[in-house]
C-alpha cells in the first residue's frame, strides 16, 4: 500500500470511530424512541402529564401514568442541591487559592478528589443508616426532598469545587496584584475581580454539576422515600423519574415498562435542554 | 475601610465554615464506613465465594465479575475513543461540520445520566442484539458511558504534543498513519492513560447502569455471556435486599472505595507528573 | 496502526454475530438442549427471574442443585411475581418465580410448582408501644384516616406510612386483603424489596410496614429492632402459616410453561424434595409437606 493510500484508509477508519462515538447519543435516543412507542401510542402523550397519578399497568387502560410529579421532584432536588452545593463549592476553591497555607491547600484538595472518588451507592448506604434516622428525629418519615438535596449536595461538591478550583487558577496573577496595589480589601478583590475573571470557568462548573444532580439515581432511590407526590415541604417524601426507572425497571411489563423508557426519554430532553442553555447562555456571557 | 474589613470577616468566616462542615462530614462518612466495614476486609473476604445470599462469606468472584466488566469496557471504548480523538485532534476536520456534531453529541453523552444508559443498554444489548444479562452487555453499556471521558483525556494529550513534531514527521516524508503511531502516540499516551484510569474510575463506581444489563447472579462467572454481579450492584442488593446483609455491604464499600481511591490517585499521580513533564522543556 | 485494526475488526465481527442471534431472546438459555433422563448427566444453564421474596431461597437451591450436577448452572435474577409469570412466557427465563398463586387467566398458560408458603404481616418498630392492631385499623392507617399513635394506643408521634412499589405481588395481596385500592393508600415512604421496608421500620419508631413472614423473622432474629404483629390475632409465626391459620399466608411458587421437560423437571423436582427443606427453614418459610 502506499503512504497516502494508507493515509487515506486511516483517515476513513478514523472517520468511523468518531462517526461511531458521536452517533451513541442518536442511537440511545432512538432505542428510547422505539421502546417509548408503545406506551405513546396506547397512552398517549397528554396522559403523561394529566393523569390523576401514577399507577402504571401491564396495559394501558389499567393504569394511571403522569410522570409530572416526579419530573417535579427532579427538578426540586437538582435545585435545592446547586443552591447548596454552588455556595459550599466556591468558598471550598477560594479556601485553597486565597485562605489556606500552601499545605493545607494541597491536602484540602486531595479531600475533595477523594470525595469525588466515593461511589453513589456508598453515598446512598451512608444516607439510608445514617442520615434517614437522623432527620426521622426531627420529622418523620426522614426519607424525604431533604435527605436528598442533602445527599445530592455532597454528590455533586466536588465537582464544582475542582472546577471552580480550575476557574480561579486561571485568573490572571496581575489582576490580583493590581487589585492588592489599588488597596483592594481581601472580599472585594474576590468579589469583585477574581469572581467576574473567573466568570465561565465558574459557570460551566455549575452547569456540570447540574447535569450531574439531575441524573443521580442510586443515592435518590436510596434516601428519598420514592413516594410519587409533589412534595409540600421539604420533609416530604417523593420520587424523582431517575429512581422510577431503576426501582420499576426490574417489575415492570408491557405498558408500564414502555412507560419507564417514556420517562428516559424526558430524562434525556432534560439534559440536552440544560446543554443546551448552557451553549446559549455562555454565548451571550463571553462578551458581556 | 471597616466595612471592608467586616465584610471580610464574613466572607473568610464563610469559607472556613463551610471547607470545616465539608471535611467533617466526609470524615464521618469515610470514618463509619472503616469502623463498621474494616475488619471484615481479610484475605479471605476478597477470595471466598459469597454465601447465604451475600451475608456469610466473601466478595470473590464479584471481584472477578467487576474486572472482567471493566476489561469489556475498556477493550471497547479504548480503540473506538482513540481513533475518534485522533480525528478530533490531529486533522483538520475538528472545524468541519462533522467534527463539530460529534463533539457536540460527545458532550451531550457526557451529561446522560446512567440510569438512561442503563434503559439503552438493555434494550440494544440484552434485547436487540440477544446478549441477555451478561458482563458483555454490561461492560458495551459502560463503554459508551466512559467514552467521552476517554476521548477529552486522550484529545488533551494529542493537543499537548508539540507542533515540531508533526512538522519534523511531514518533512522527513513520513506518512500520516506512521507520524501518528511512532511520534504523535508516544507524545500522546500520558493523556491517554489519564483518560483511561478516569474511565475505569467512570465505570468501577457505577450501578445504575449496570442494574438492568449484567444483572444480579453472584457466582464465579465462565464466559463474557454469563450474568454477573459488579462490586456496586453487590453494595446495592445486600443494602437493600438481604436482611443481615449491612456488615458485609460495609465492607464491599471499603473495598469499592479503596479501589476507586488507588485509580483516582493513579490518575492525579499521572496528571501530575505529565503537567510536570510537559513544563519541562522538551 | 496494524494491532488496533484487528482489534476494531474483531469487535466488528463479534458485533455482527451478535446481531444475527434470535431478537428479544437470551441466547444463553440452553435448558431444552440439556438431557435429563435417569442417570444421564444433566449439563446446561436454567435463568430464573421474578419474585424478589423467592429469589434467595432459589438461589441457595440453585448452588445446592450446581454441587450435584457440576455441567448445570443456575441463573437466578429479581425482577417481582409478574416478571416470574411473563418470563418464562416469553422465553426470556426457563423457570419464573412468583411469591402467590396464578390468577385464572395465568393458570392457562403457564403452571405453578409451589415450593415453600410464606405469609405477609405488619411490622412495626420494636420501641412502638402498640401490639396489636385490628384490620380495620390497620386499613385506616393505610388510607390516612388514621394519622397518629395515639388514636391507636401509642404515642403522640405521626405514623410513617410504608407502601410497597408497584408491580410487587406483596402489594396486590396485602391491598386484597385489607380490601384497599392502590390510589386511596396515603403513603409516607415507597420501598422495593423487603429489606428495604425492614430498615425502614427499623430504622424509625413510628414507622408501620408489610413484609414477607420469613423475611421479617430472619432479621427479628438476627437483631433487628422490629416487631410482628399478629394478624386478626393470629400471631405472624412459621408455625401459624405452617398449619394454615395465619390469615395472610401465599404460596412460593416455580412458574414454567405446562409440563416441564429435562433439566428444568429435574430441577423442579429438586427443589420440592425434602433435600432442600432445611433450606427453606433457614430463610424462614415453611416447607410444603
Amino acid at each position: 500500500m502506499s503512504p497516502s493510500s494508507k493515509d487515506r484508509l486511516l483517515v476513513w477508519v478514523l472517520r468511523a470511530c468518531a462517526g461511531l462515538s458521536g452517533a451513541i447519543v442518536l442511537l440511545i435516543a432512538v432505542f428510547l424512541v422505539l421502546e417509548s412507542l408503545p406506551a405513546l401510542r396506547n397512552v398517549g402523550f397528554a396522559r403523561f402529564f394529566s393523569d390523576p397519578s401514577w399507577h402504571p399497568a401491564r396495559y394501558a387502560a389499567d393504569g394511571a401514568y403522569n410522570l409530572a410529579p416526579m419530573l417535579a421532584g427532579t427538578l426540586l432536588a437538582m435545585a435545592g442541591a446547586v443552591a447548596l452545593a454552588t455556595p459550599l463549592g466556591f468558598c471550598a476553591a477560594l479556601f485553597c487559592h486565597f485562605y489556606a497555607p500552601p499545605g493545607l491547600a494541597r491536602a484540602c484538595r486531595r479531600l475533595i478528589e477523594l470525595l469525588a472518588g466515593i461511589p453513589s451507592v456508598v453515598y446512598g448506604f451512608w444516607g439510608l443508616v445514617t442520615l434517614v434516622p437522623l432527620l426521622n428525629k426531627v420529622q418523620p418519615p426522614g426519607a424525604s426532598l431533604l435527605a436528598g438535596i442533602l445527599i445530592l449536595a455532597l454528590m455533586i461538591l466536588p465537582t464544582i469545587a475542582l472546577m471552580a478550583d480550575g476557574a480561579l487558577a486561571n485568573v490572571p496573577a496581575e489582576y490580583l496584584r493590581g487589585a492588592a496595589a489599588l488597596g483592594l480589601s481581601r472580599s472585594a478583590t474576590i468579589v469583585g475581580v477574581v469572581f467576574p475573571a473567573a466568570k465561565s470557568g465558574l459557570f460551566t462548573g455549575v452547569i456540570l454539576e447540574t447535569g450531574r444532580a439531575a441524573g443521580e439515581t442510586m443515592a435518590l432511590l436510596m434516601v428519598c422515600g420514592n413516594v410519587v407526590q409533589v412534595p409540600k415541604s421539604l420533609f416530604d417524601p417523593m420520587r424523582t423519574l431517575t429512581a422510577n426507572i431503576a426501582l420499576e425497571m426490574g417489575y415492570a411489563l408491557g405498558d408500564h415498562r414502555s412507560a419507564l423508557f417514556v420517562s428516559g426519554l424526558v430524562l434525556l430532553a432534560l439534559i440536552v435542554a440544560l446543554a443546551a442553555a448552557a451553549e446559549w447562555l455562555s454565548k451571550g456571557r463571553v462578551y458581556e | 475601610m471597616s466595612r471592608g474589613r467586616a465584610a471580610d470577616r464574613l466572607l473568610a468566616l464563610a469559607v472556613w465554615v463551610s471547607v470545616l462542615a465539608v471535611a467533617a462530614v466526609f470524615f464521618w462518612i469515610l470514618g463509619s464506613l472503616l469502623w463498621s466495614g474494616m475488619g471484615r476486609v481479610t484475605w479471605a473476604f476478597l477470595t471466598t465465594a459469597p454465601r447465604d445470599a451475600g451475608r456469610a462469606g466473601g466478595i470473590g468472584p464479584i471481584l472477578v465479575s467487576t474486572l472482567l466488566i471493566l476489561g469489556v469496557c475498556m477493550a471497547v471504548s479504548l480503540p473506538l475513543g482513540l481513533g475518534a480523538a485522533v480525528l478530533l485532534s490531529e486533522f483538520a476536520e475538528a472545524g468541519s461540520l462533522f467534527g463539530r456534531a460529534v463533539r457536540r453529541s460527545l458532550d451531550v453523552l457526557a451529561g446522560v445520566p446512567s440510569i438512561v444508559f442503563g434503559l439503552f443498554g438493555t434494550a440494544l444489548f440484552c434485547q436487540a442484539l440477544g446478549l441477555g444479562y451478561s458482563i458483555f452487555a454490561g461492560g458495551l453499556t459502560l463503554a459508551c458511558m466512559v467514552l467521552p471521558i476517554l476521548i477529552r483525556a486522550t484529545e488533551e494529550g494529542f493537543r499537548s504534543a508539540p507542533s515540531e513534531y508533526r512538522r519534523a514527521a511531514a518533512a522527513l516524508g513520513m506518512s500520516r498513519a506512521s507520524a501518528l503511531w511512532h511520534v504523535l502516540l508516544p507524545a500522546a499516551a500520558p493523556g491517554l492513560l489519564v483518560g483511561l484510569v478516569l474511565g475505569m474510575g467512570r465505570a468501577l463506581a457505577e450501578t445504575a447502569a449496570l442494574l438492568f444489563t449484567s444483572g444480579y447472579v453472584d457466582r464465579m462467572p465462565e464466559s463474557l455471556l454469563d450474568s454477573a454481579r459488579a462490586l456496586s450492584i453487590h453494595i446495592y442488593d445486600l443494602s437493600m435486599n438481604v436482611t443481615g446483609g449491612d456488615p458485609n455491604a460495609c465492607a464491599t464499600a471499603v473495598v469499592l472505595v479503596a479501589l476507586l481511591l488507588a485509580v483516582n490517585g493513579l490518575a492525579a499521580w499521572m496528571t501530575g507528573r505529565w503537567l510536570s513533564r510537559r513544563v519541562l522543556p522538551a | 496502526m496494524p494491532r488496533a485494526f484487528t482489534l476494531l475488526g474483531l469487535l466488528a465481527l463479534a458485533g455482527c454475530g451478535a446481531g444475527v442471534g434470535t431478537p428479544n431472546a437470551k441466547p444463553a438459555t440452553k435448558a431444552d438442549a440439556a438431557h435429563a433422563a435417569d442417570g444421564e448427566k444433566l449439563e446446561g444453564k436454567l435463568v430464573v427471574t421474578g419474585s424478589s421474596t423467592c429469589a434467595p431461597l432459589v438461589a441457595e437451591i440453585g448452588k445446592r442443585f450446581e454441587q450435584r450436577h457440576p455441567g448445570v448452572r443456575v441463573d437466578v435474577q429479581t425482577g417481582g411475581s409478574s416478571r416470574g409469570v411473563a418470563d418464562p412466557q416469553t422465553g426470556i427465563a426457563d423457570l419464573g418465580m412468583a411469591s402467590r398463586a396464578l390468577k385464572e387467566d395465568e393458570a392457562r398458560l403457564v403452571q405453578a410448582h409451589t415450593l415453600a408458603l410464606d405469609g405477609i404481616c405488619v411490622i412495626l418498630n420494636k420501641a412502638n408501644p402498640v401490639t396489636e392492631l385490628g384490620d380495620a385499623q390497620v386499613a385506616a392507617i393505610y388510607t390516612g384516616k388514621i394519622g397518629t399513635w395515639n388514636e391507636v394506643g401509642g404515642s403522640e408521634a405521626a405514623i410513617t406510612v410504608v407502601n410497597k412499589a408497584e408491580g410487587r405481588s406483596t402489594l396486590e395481596l396485602f391491598l386484597r386483603y385489607f380490601e384497599l385500592k392502590s390510589a386511596n393508600v396515603k403513603a409516607s415512604v415507597v420501598i422495593g424489596d423487603n429489606e428495604q421496608g425492614l430498615k425502614t421500620v427499623a430504622g424509625n419508631p413510628d414507622a408501620i410496614g408489610y413484609v414477607s413472614v420469613g423475611a421479617a423473622e430472619s432479621a427479628a432474629r438476627s437483631g433487628a429492632p422490629i416487631k410482628l404483629l399478629p394478624m386478626n390475632g393470629v400471631a405472624a409465626t412459621v408455625e401459624n402459616i405452617r398449619n394454615g391459620s395465619f390469615p395472610l399466608a401465599r404460596p412460593l411458587n416455580l412458574v414454567t410453561l405446562p409440563n416441564p421437560t429435562g433439566l428444568k423437571k429435574a430441577f423442579i423436582e429438586f427443589a420440592l424434595s425434602k433435600e432442600v427443606h432445611d433450606l427453606i427453614r433457614e430463610q424462614s418459610f415453611v416447607p410444603v409437606e
